[in-house]
């Protein structure tokens, strides 16, 4: 029997809703990688003017609370999955895991706040 | 029961597929890329506060050391987002197959090895 314990601070509760979650983010990041190549080769120098210029439009507001949004629910995703592999005493774990989510948090709201520049 | 049962837990001597490198490879730039969110964030907040702190941080970046740390964290990117895309992949049904999965494995590790020397080049 799978032990129920093991998916309580998962994501998504279910590994099929963890699967979902990694491909979605996956590809938001991949078009934000893709896009930020783009811009880089597009230009010959970035000044301040040119990048500030980019992360003040809105749509790139929107793409960059995204795609921390995908960051910080992959990276979760992922680091849960390794703190399972490896970690074996479970208050170790449980206490890892507490601490990543609370700076996780405070890097959702930290990023958000840059973004609002 | 059997009290001598042959033991092999010494990963050292066991040789390692192809498949299974790609899979540690993705799993190591993944831990990678989780402690390089703080810093990366740092970085963003500084070179949009001002035009100011905009130059600060490009010259901190142009120091040798932070541009190795640099070439670290993208080229775990590249690695991370090659070896996701063969997951996609398989997620499809391609590249599932014992010898499949050996090619997929080889092209994931051969073109983040291009993708990684171009990033160290255009660096230095």
């Amino acid at each position: 029997m799978v032990k129920r314990v093991l998916s309580s601070t998962a994501l998504g509760r279910t590994g099929v809703s963890d699967w979902l979650v990694q491909r979605v983010s996956a590809l938001i990041m991949l078009a934000y990688v893709v896009f930020m190549l783009g811009f880089y080769l597009g230009h010959s120098s970035i000044d301040f003017g040119t990048w500030h210029g980019l992360f003040a439009s809105t749509w790139m507001r929107v793409f960059n609370v995204l795609l921390l949004l995908s960051v910080l629910g992959h990276a979760w995703i992922g680091i849960w999955t390794v703190l399972t592999d490896y970690v074996k005493c479970a208050y170790l774990r449980g206490t890892l895991q507490i601490l990543i989510i609370l700076g996780f948090l405070a890097c959702l709201v930290w990023g958000i706040q840059i973004f609002w520049v | 029961m059997q009290k001598k049962r042959p033991v092999n837990l010494n990963l050292f001597t066991i040789r390692f597929p192809i498949t299974a490198i790609s899979s540690i490879l993705h799993r190591i730039s993944g831990v990678i890329l989780f402690f390089s969110i703080v810093f990366l964030l740092y970085v963003l907040q500084q070179s949009l506060a001002s035009a100011d702190s905009f130059a600060a941080i490009q010259t901190t970046l142009s120091q040798p050391v932070a541009r190795f740390f640099t070439w670290v964290v993208l080229s775990a990117v590249a690695f991370h987002a090659i070896a996701g895309v063969r997951h996609l992949f398989m997620d499809m049904g391609y590249g599932e197959g014992k010898d499949s999965g050996r090619l997929g494995a080889y092209l994931v590790i051969i073109f983040s090895i291009l993708v990684i020397v171009a990033l160290g080049v255009r660096l230095w």
